[in-house]
C-alpha cells in the first residue's frame, strides 16, 4: 500500500485582476513507504505548492490527500496534529526556518514539546541522539543557529524534522542554497537517513542532476501539472515528454555541441494564464495542431507522460 | 551531466580578436582587505580579447569582490585595495581618478549581475534606460538613441523590440530583464564584460538561452567575458579558460578542457568528484568534509588544508606559491 496518495490534487490562488492562478492542477501520485520521489520543474511549475499542499500547510482547492490509508484532506485540530507527527518538512533556507533566539537544543526539541512527548530529561536525551544522527557535535545543543555554517544549519533543520520519527519528509530545495562542496554532505546525510530509518521523501528541486542522484522515481512538472512520471532511470535515459528532454538537455556540461542540444525558445508562460491545450505547446519544438487544442492526459503505468506525440506514448 | 572529460573540442576564442595581442585585462598581485582581514589575496589574472574566462568558486571565496574591484565599485570603506594593479587599456584602473573611471565604466568595461531587477530602474521604461546609457557615453540625438536601443534589443533576442522599448522592467520575465541588461552592457561596445552569476536566478531552460547569447556576442564582437559562477557545468560548457578560487586566492587556472581532465589542485579535484553528476545515481558522494571558510576565519597556510585529504604538514604552515602558466596551481601536494 502507498504511504501517500494524492488524487487529483489542485490548488488555485487568486491572481491579479480577478484571475485565478492554478498552481497545482489535477495531480495524482503515490509514494511507497521508504521511497524517494523527486519532483523537478522550473519556477511556477507548482512543485513547492504541491509540497505545501500535501503537508496541509496550505488548503487544497480540490482533490484528496491520503496518508497511510487515511483521508487527511479535511482533517483539523487534534486529528491533523496527530498526522503531522508523520509528515515533516525541510526547506531551502535553513536560516529562515530556524528561530535565531532559540538554542539548537530548543529548536530540535520543539516538535516533541508541541506533541507533548517525554519529560525534559528524555527530550534532552533525544536531542543529543538526533544531533549525533545528523553529524553535529554534542555541544551544539547549547549554541544558536547563527554560530553555524549553512550546511550545519541544514543539519539542524533535518534533526528537527526527524525528532518525531516521521514516515515522510518533504524536502523542498533542501540542498539548493548550499555550496557545492557542502551540498554532497547533506545529500549523503539524507540518503543515509532514508536507508537507516526507512523514510519516504518527496524531494523537490529545480536541479535535475541532484534529483537524478537521490530519487527512485521522478515526476516532472510544468505549469502546475505532472507531464511525466516514472522510474528515475527511465526518465533520465529515455525521457518521453519533450519538456523532460529539454530540461535534461539544458543542464550545462562539457563536451556538448550546440547542435546536439535542445534550447527552448521563449519564457515560461504566465501561470495565471496558461496556454490552452498542452501548456507546453508554446515552447515545444515538436508541436502539432492537436497540442494547441486538446490537453493530453497522463498515460502509462509505471512510466507515464502527457503528450500527443506518437513516440511519447507508452 | 558532469563537467567530465570533454569529447568535443571547443571552438576557442573568437578568431581575429587574438590579433589584438596582449591581454585586455591584467590583474597583478591584487589584495583586498576588510579591516585587517584579506578578502582577496595576491590575485593575478589575465583576460584576453574574445575570450570567455570562468572565475569559479563557492560563497565567500572572493570572486564577486574581485569583479567589483575591476569596476572600482568596491564598498570603500570598509573594503580597500591594499596592494596590486588592474591593468586595462594601458593604464592602471586603481590609479585613475573617478571622472576618468566613469568614462571607462559602461564604455569599455560593462558589468551584469545576478538579479537584473535590482540593476534596472523600476520607474523608467526599458527604452529610456538603454537610451540613457547611450546618451551618457555617446553623442547622439534622443531619437537616434532610441533607434539604437531597438537594434540592441533585437540583437539580444527580445521579441518585438519596438514594443519592448515602452515596457517597464516588472512587465518582463527574469530572462527578458537579463537580456535588457546585456543590451545595456553592449550599448557602447565594451572590450570587457564582467558577468557576475548572470544566470543563477534564472530557470535552466532560460539559462541556456542567456549563456548561448553571451557566447555568440563575444565571438561576434571580440569582447572578452569574465563569467563569475559557482556552476562547474556552466564553466565546462562555455569557458575557454577557468580560474578556480578558494579562500580569497586563485588556487588553479588552466584552459577549461585541461582543468576538467587533469585538475592539479586538491580542491578542484575534490570539487569535480563530489558533484552528483559525476557519480552513479544513489551512490554515496565523495563528500568534502567541513565547510567553506569565510573571510576572517581562513586557516593559515593553504586555506583548503583542513578539508584536504592529501594535506602535508607544510600545508598548514605555508601558503603555496602559484606555478607558471598555462596551467597554474597553488598546491604543495598536487594531484598527478
Amino acid at each position: 500500500m502507498s504511504l501517500l496518495e494524492l488524487r487529483n490534487l489542485s490548488k488555485t490562488y487568486p491572481g491579479a485582476g480577478g484571475s485565478t492562478v492554478q498552481a497545482v492542477a489535477d495531480v495524482s501520485l503515490t509514494i511507497a513507504p521508504g521511497e524517494v520521489l523527486g519532483v523537478v520543474g522550473e519556477s511556477g511549475c507548482g512543485k513547492s505548492t504541491l509540497g505545501r499542499t500535501l503537508l496541509r500547510l496550505t488548503e487544497p482547492s480540490g482533490g484528496q490527500i491520503l496518508f497511510d490509508g487515511q483521508d487527511i484532506t479535511g482533517l483539523r485540530g487534534a486529528g491533523l496534529k496527530a498526522v503531522r507527527r508523520n509528515l515533516q518538512v525541510i526547506f531551502q533556507d535553513p536560516f529562515g526556518a530556524l528561530n535565531p533566539r532559540h538554542t539548537v537544543g530548543q529548536i530540535v526539541a520543539e516538535p516533541l514539546l508541541v506533541q507533548g512527548i517525554g519529560s525534559r530529561a528524555t527530550r534532552a536525551a533525544r536531542v543529543a541522539e538526533l544531533l549525533q544522527i545528523v553529524g553535529l557535535p554534542e555541544g551544539a545543543a547549547r549554541r544558536y543557529p547563527h554560530e553555524f555554517s549553512g550546511g550545519q544549519r541544514q543539519r539542524i533543520a533535518i534533526a528537527r524534522a526527524l525528532a518525531l520519527e516521521p514516515k515522510l519528509i518533504v524536502a523542498d530545495e533542501a540542498v539548493s542554497a548550499l555550496d557545492v562542496s557542502v551540498q554532497s554532505q547533506i545529500i549523503n546525510l539524507i540518503a543515509g537517513l532514508r536507508r537507516r530509518l526507512g523514510l519516504a521523501i518527496l524531494f523537490i528541486s529545480h536541479d535535475l542532476s541532484v534529483i537524478r542522484h537521490v530519487s527512485d522515481r521522478i515526476a516532472v512538472m510544468y505549469l502546475g501539472r505532472i507531464v511525466e512520471i516514472g522510474p528515475a532511470e527511465a526518465i533520465i535515459s529515455a525521457p518521453r515528454h519533450p519538456y523532460t528532454q529539454a530540461l535534461l538537455s539544458a543542464i550545462p556540461r562539457a563536451g556538448v555541441s550546440r547542435a546536439d542540444r535542445i534550447v527552448l525558445k521563449g519564457d515560461l508562460p504566465d501561470p495565471s494564464n496558461p496556454p490552452p491545450g498542452c501548456a507546453f505547446h508554446t515552447r515545444c519544438p515538436k508541436v502539432m495542431d492537436i497540442c494547441r487544442q486538446r490537453r493530453p492526459e497522463l498515460a502509462g503505468a509505471r512510466h507515464a507522460s502527457a503528450c500527443h506525440l506518437p513516440e511519447a506514448q507508452p | 551531466m558532469p563537467p567530465a572529460p570533454r569529447t568535443v573540442s571547443h571552438q576557442g576564442p573568437a578568431s581575429g580578436a587574438q590579433a589584438a595581442g596582449g591581454p585586455v585585462l591584467s590583474i597583478a598581485g591584487l589584495t583586498i582587505r576588510l579591516g585587517a582581514d584579506a578578502i582577496v589575496e595576491d590575485l593575478s589574472l589575465d583576460v584576453r580579447a574574445g575570450e570567455m574566462l570562468g572565475l569559479v568558486g563557492e560563497s565567500g571565496c572572493g570572486k564577486s569582490v574581485t569583479a567589483l574591484s575591476i569596476m572600482r565599485l568596491l564598498a570603500e570603506p570598509p573594503m580597500r585595495v591594499a596592494a596590486g594593479a588592474i591593468g586595462f587599456g594601458g593604464q592602471d584602473l586603481l590609479a585613475l581618478p573617478e571622472d576618468r573611471l566613469r568614462r571607462i565604466r559602461g564604455n569599455d568595461i560593462a558589468m551584469i549581475f545576478q538579479e537584473p531587477m535590482t540593476s534596472l530602474n523600476p520607474v523608467y521604461t526599458v527604452g529610456d534606460q538603454i537610451a540613457e546609457a547611450l546618451l551618457l557615453h555617446r553623442d547622439l540625438s534622443r531619437r537616434a538613441a532610441l533607434a539604437e536601443a531597438e537594434t540592441l534589443l533585437a540583437r539580444v533576442g527580445i521579441p518585438a523590440p519596438r514594443g519592448a522599448l515602452g515596457r517597464y522592467p516588472h512587465q518582463m520575465s527574469g530572462g527578458q530583464r537579463q537580456r535588457v541588461m546585456i543590451a545595456m552592457a553592449l550599448a557602447c561596445g565594451p572590450k570587457l564584460l564582467v558577468a557576475d552569476e548572470p544566470t543563477t536566478a534564472l530557470d535552466v531552460t532560460v539559462q541556456a538561452q542567456i549563456l548561448d547569447l553571451l557566447d555568440d556576442l563575444r565571438r561576434e564582437t571580440g569582447m572578452a567575458v569574465v563569467l563569475i559562477t559557482h556552476d562547474l557545468g556552466v564553466v565546462a560548457q562555455y569557458c575557454d579558460r577557468v580560474a578556480v578560487m578558494y579562500g580569497g586566492r586563485i588556487v588553479e587556472e588552466a584552459p577549461a578542457a585541461r582543468l576538467f581532465e587533469q585538475p592539479r589542485h586538491r580542491y578542484t579535484e575534490a570539487l569535480l568528484r563530489t558533484i552528483p553528476a559525476a557519480n552513479p545515481p544513489g551512490a554515496d558522494l565523495p563528500a568534502i568534509p567541513g565547510s567553506v571558510p569565510q573571510p576572517g576565519q581562513r586557516p593559515p597556510g593553504c586555506a583548503f588544508h583542513p578539508r584536504c585529504p592529501a594535506a602535508l604538514p607544510r600545508c598548514s604552515a605555508e601558503a603555496p606559491e602559484i606555478t607558471a602558466p598555462p596551467h597554474r596551481f597553488a598546491c604543495w601536494n598536487p594531484a598527478q
